[in-house]
């Protein structure tokens, strides 16, 4: 990594909320750097806090029920102690995020376009008529044929990929420095996926957007990410470069995830692999490391939480949360020639 | 659009003389077996001679079969000569007469009410679970309890009688003079508004939670939309939608007469006045003309709510089919 002052500097966020059952900690000490232009991928399984972690970004989730303390530091502001106001000319505009839904995502009563316009004159003063201009230069920009007509369809007239192509043309309107998608293929079939994944690329190379691209398919991130930040249980349990994490990644629930791939160059297993069991109740967390129990590697150390540091001497600021050495790591990771997580031995 | 419009309303008018038609025959079956509801006996006096009754039943035409009087009914009706069995007033004159009054109440009561549920309903949800909010939530239980003539003679004998503040009932001409035309209203409007603010509102207040919820409004505070702005042109927006189809209803039902109890407890004497006089009288005419007069409001308000659905929620459309 470099020493340029980065676009984004998150420290120590942590968001609990309150809820009947007792306070969630959704989101525990993530720390990360975003840097002009890079893309980030976010990746971890349902309710890892990838997606809390975001929308805090966004002051979406602030609320008489949620608890947010850290610091997230954005080109000079100071996202967590921002007032409404503040924040509220920060996203849209300088900052803008897209959703894993574009089906619900759009609001289903005006017409696309007119959203488009909306969120422009939300921060800039401009006429409607150029306001409008723009919309469609947007939405031609992200690959809708005929865009002057689709600026007046409705989103229920729309497809899914053409529904998310808008919400991404909505995102860029102001030209923000940082887009943050969150599983923004998720809903939408195969094909259409890798076209939206190659819209983002281009725009991070084009415009060079910075990126965070929040997802459980390491698929798409190794498509397109530069770095990554693997999220287990509301903590980060470890990041690096892509490389770094597809080629010698350091924790087993890292493993996992890359176990699970199926890979169409290898010959087709008779069982897809997978992570037995399944995350903890972010309520009842084990104590020290929270993927202990569906670790086949586990051992005596592990009921103290590792901290998150490097722990391999060649990286260039990979981290990681595992107590094994990495010889050790090294050795254990290998399942039928590949990396994989063994199953529990029961 | 406007081919499919015109198949619409054009469906629509065609359900509407069915809906008219089946009205008008159960009414009239309905007087027809109606214990002591033998008119020739009830207009002849108190000590009527069979011979007596036997006349008027050879005037009025009561000693044809059923299908005739009901043609011959149906026919008066729409020629506008139904002549009330006991007032031998024309029907359609009385109800010429009562339109205005009733309408004068209706259109104050659905802006009032509507008004004020939004704003509560609105304030209501913002506000969930907290003292105010429940506080309005027992304050619309009590509304939605409350029968009217009872608030009504309350107002009337609180504010009217006693504090003399509002006139004792009754209705002045808007043209006769504006002020006490207004004078008059406002007691009846309250009374009449209380029941659909309780209920309106409640039916707002979980509309926009639920609404609060969606996508669409993270995305609209993602967009950097002010505070007020995702409030009012996203969520209310959408949550606004179930309430104007209730409200087109209920006022397409004030309208046509369905204000019995308010008209009658303020001596307004409106069509739903008439109604209730004729319905003490068995009178058949003018119940017939009331509830075909209502019958007509409620179906074209029905048409209207759908339209107006339609132009409201862009999804929907009105042949019920996707567009292309």
């Amino acid at each position: 990594m470099n020493a340029r002052t980065p676009l984004l500097e998150v420290r120590d966020l942590s968001v609990s909320f309150n809820t009947e059952e007792g306070t969630v900690p959704a989101v525990d000490g993530v720390d990360f750097r975003l840097h002009e232009g890079e893309v980030l991928a976010v990746v971890g399984e349902s309710g890892s806090g990838k997606s809390v972690t975001a929308t805090t970004l966004m002051g979406l989730t602030r609320g008489p029920n949620a608890t947010i303390s850290g610091s997230a530091s954005f080109e000079g502001a100071e996202l967590l102690a921002a007032g409404e106001e503040e924040l509220r000319r920060i996203r849209g505009n300088r900052m803008a995020m897209i959703f894993q839904d574009p089906m619900s995502s759009l609001d289903p009563v005006y017409r696309v376009g007119d959203q488009i316009v909306e969120q422009i004159q939300a921060h800039r003063d401009t006429g409607s008529a150029e306001a409008r201009e723009r919309a469609i230069e947007l939405l031609d920009a992200v690959g809708i044929p005929d865009a002057a007509r689709r600026a007046d369809a409705y989103p229920h007239e729309l497809s899914g990929g053409m529904r998310q192509r808008a919400m991404i043309a909505m995102a860029l309107s102001l030209e923000p420095s940082l887009l943050i998608a969150d599983e923004p293929t998720t809903a939408l079939d195969v094909t259409i996926q890798a076209q939206i994944l190659r819209l983002l690329e281009d725009l991070n190379r084009e415009r060079g957007l910075a990126t965070i691209l929040i997802t459980h398919d390491l698929g798409v991130v190794a498509e397109v990410a530069d770095r990554i930040l693997v999220m287990y249980a509301g903590k980060v349990v470890e990041q690096g470069t892509l490389d770094e994490i597809f080629y010698d990644p350091q924790h087993p629930y890292t493993w996992g995830l890359l176990g699970s791939l199926t890979r169409l160059d290898r010959p087709r297993p008779k069982r897809l692999p997978q992570i037995s069991g399944s995350p903890p109740s972010l309520l009842a967390l084990p104590q020290g490391c929270p993927f202990r129990p569906r670790c086949p590697h586990e051992f005596s150390k592990c009921t103290e939480l590792p901290p998150l540091e490097a722990r391999v001497a060649e990286a260039s600021g990979q981290c990681d949360r595992c107590w094994l050495a990495p010889e050790e790591k090294r050795e254990k990771r290998v399942v039928g020639g590949r990396i994989g997580l063994e199953a529990p031995t029961a | 659009m406007s081919a499919d419009m015109t198949r619409f309303v054009v469906r629509r008018l065609l359900s509407m003389l069915l809906v008219l038609f089946a009205v008008s025959v159960l009414v009239f079956l309905i007087f027809n077996v109606l214990p002591n509801g033998d008119p020739a006996v009830r207009m002849a006096g108190k000590i009527p001679t069979e011979t007596q009754i036997e006349a008027i039943r050879e005037e009025w035409g009561f000693d044809e079969p059923v299908y005739v009087q009901y043609a011959t009914m149906m026919k008066k009706l729409f020629t506008g000569e139904t002549i009330s069995y006991f007032t031998q007033q024309n029907v359609n004159e009385e109800i010429r007469k009562g339109l205005p009054r009733t309408f004068a109440l209706a259109v104050g009561a659905a802006i009032i009410w509507m008004a004020v549920a939004v704003a509560l309903g609105l304030y209501s949800a913002l506000r969930a679970g907290r003292i105010s909010d429940r506080f309005l939530n027992v304050l619309a239980l009590i509304g939605i309890s409350m029968p009217v003539f009872w608030l009504g003679a309350l107002l009337l004998y609180y504010l009217g009688y006693k504090a003399g503040i509002f006139p004792n009932g009754g209705y002045v001409e808007f043209f006769d003079d504006p002020v006490q035309w207004f004078w008059h209203l406002v007691l009846p409007w309250f009374a009449l508004s209380v029941l659909f603010i309780g209920f309106y509102s409640r039916v707002l207040r979980s509309d926009v939670l639920e609404t609060m919820g969606e996508d669409y409004v993270r995305t609209a505070r993602a967009k950097g939309l002010s505070e007020r702005r995702v409030l009012l042109r996203h969520v209310l927006r959408n949550s606004l939608i179930p309430i104007v189809t209730l409200w087109g209803l209920d006022f397409g039902a004030v309208l046509g007469g369905g204000a019995i109890l308010t008209e009658t407890v303020f001596n307004l004497q409106g069509v739903g006045q008439y109604a209730a006089d004729s319905i003490g009288q068995l009178d058949l005419p003018p119940i017939m003309a009331v509830t075909m007069f209502g019958a007509f409001f409620i179906v074209i308000f029905n048409t209207v709510v759908d339209i107006a659905y339609a132009a409201l929620d862009p999804r929907i459309r009105l042949e019920g089919r996707p567009t292309r």
